[in-house]
């Protein structure tokens, strides 16, 4: 037998133990990686997810991607000064309708790109660091540019969170800043919401 | 003061006014003109026309030759970026996209294959837009063309440039030859837009507002090589 049952037995501690650690001290970076190889590495082996099935590419992004992202921060970045001005049931409201809008964006982006491959770039972390910028570059099969897409991320009491991704410069919190100000201008955070939950489909 | 001008006056007033009452836009001056082109004209054609071709020209054309297509104008593209980096006296720079336009006109077989990239010498992205940016001409008003896209007077210029002087397509004196290379650019051109537009339509609340922001980061980006001076978050 290859494997002996000794070592068989310690290996539920150990996996506890690596997961222990990796929670308290996945750097970001490692983070970036491990999570977008995760949901990739899925994207290419999942039939349904193949077959362009949107209940189970949601679930995928749901379950894998959107855990790591801070959307209240996003959100919050998103409103800039409109912020402070909504009650905070419409802050709640606002934060979970975003989320459904980018996760369901993302789902869409999913089924368009999975053969493309992704380098990271290092990145030297500060222990003091409590903000940081993770940089990777997809490159696509058949040449072509590749396109450099960046994670901002913080630090939280539960792991690194990104709060904003840029592509190719262009940052998506920036892109939603002016069309969530015009929307506030024309009929207020309620119409802001509403238009939210008609883009969600409900 | 002649009734011509406190006409103009009347009319600028009342064109300003309007433009408050609708948010204006530093950048886009021209923004009621401008959305009646993007959702009035460019939309419709591009749902009727341009959509429905590039669908057939998937249907049509292999995946391989359709990379090939699109190598042979990124190509192209790699020219007019090392004739910017010259300009804008970026040597290195220069060099690189040099070397991807040789490598891949001759062992690429007039750019349809991608050797450079696959040997890792990856894409230069100048242009004409961004080397009068580079020299200090201000961007100027946004404007959105119809089935061309979202530009600034700035870049349009670059654009005309591009079109009537520096492409070497524009030299090949056979006209049948000539008009085919710019229907397959057109196609191609689209073709490439095509997980662009369709992410625009998932994401954006407002598409007209969501492509203006989108493309003037970018080019911002583009301007500053990826080092954009970081600027108040609050405005």
């Amino acid at each position: 037998m290859p494997v002996s049952m000794k070592t068989i037995r310690w290996l539920p501690l150990a996996a506890m133990l690596a997961a222990t650690l990796a929670f308290a001290q996945e750097a970001p970076d490692a983070l970036v990686k491990r999570v977008s190889q995760d949901v990739l590495a899925i994207a290419k082996s999942d039939p349904k997810v193949q077959a362009g099935d949107q209940a189970r590419i949601h679930e995928v992004i749901d379950g894998k991607l959107a855990p790591h992202f801070d959307f209240t921060r996003m959100t919050a970045l998103a409103m800039g000064r409109n912020w402070r001005n909504a009650t905070p049931a419409q802050q709640k409201e606002l934060t979970e309708q975003f989320r459904q809008l980018l996760v369901r964006t993302y789902s869409g982006a999913l089924s368009r790109y999975r053969d493309e491959k992704i380098e990271y770039k290092p990145l030297a972390v500060a222990p003091s660091a409590t903000d940081v910028t993770v940089k990777t570059l997809v490159v696509k099969a058949g040449g072509g540019s590749p396109v450099p897409i960046d994670y901002s991320l913080t630090k939280t009491p539960e792991g690194w969170k990104a709060y904003d991704v840029i592509v190719g410069g262009v940052s998506l919190v920036t892109n939603y800043r002016d069309e969530f100000n015009e929307q506030i201008k024309s009929g207020g955070v309620d119409g802001l919401i509403a238009t939210l939950k008609t883009k969600n489909g409900g | 003061m002649t009734s011509m001008t406190r006409y103009v006056l009347v009319v600028a007033t009342a064109a300003a006014l309007a433009g408050c009452a609708t948010g204006p836009n530093k950048d886009d001056p021209f923004e009621p003109w401008n959305r009646v082109m993007y959702e009035k004209v460019h939309v419709p054609i591009d749902r009727d026309v341009m959509q429905p071709m590039v669908r057939a020209y998937i249907d049509i054309v292999p995946s391989p030759v359709r990379t090939a297509i699109s190598n042979f104008f990124n190509n192209i593209d790699d020219f007019i970026s090392a004739i910017n980096d010259g300009l804008q006296g970026k040597r290195e720079k220069m060099g690189n996209d040099l070397g991807r336009v040789l490598i891949n006109s001759g062992v690429g077989m007039f750019g349809l294959v991608d050797i450079a990239s696959q040997v890792g010498v990856e894409r230069g992205n100048e242009d004409f837009g961004l080397t009068f940016g580079t020299w200090g001409f201000e961007q100027g008003p946004y404007l959105f063309i119809p089935l061309f896209g979202p530009t600034t007077v700035r870049d349009g210029t670059g654009w005309l440039v591009r079109i009537f002087g520096a492409s070497p397509v524009g030299y090949i004196p056979d006209v049948p030859i000539r008009n085919t290379i710019y229907a397959f650019g057109v196609v191609d051109a689209r073709y490439q837009a095509e997980g662009a537009v369709s992410f625009v339509g998932e994401a954006a609340l407002d598409q007209y507002a969501f492509i203006r922001r989108a493309y003037l980061q970018r080019r911002e980006y583009l301007l500053y090589d990826g080092n954009v001076p970081p600027k108040k978050e609050d405005e």
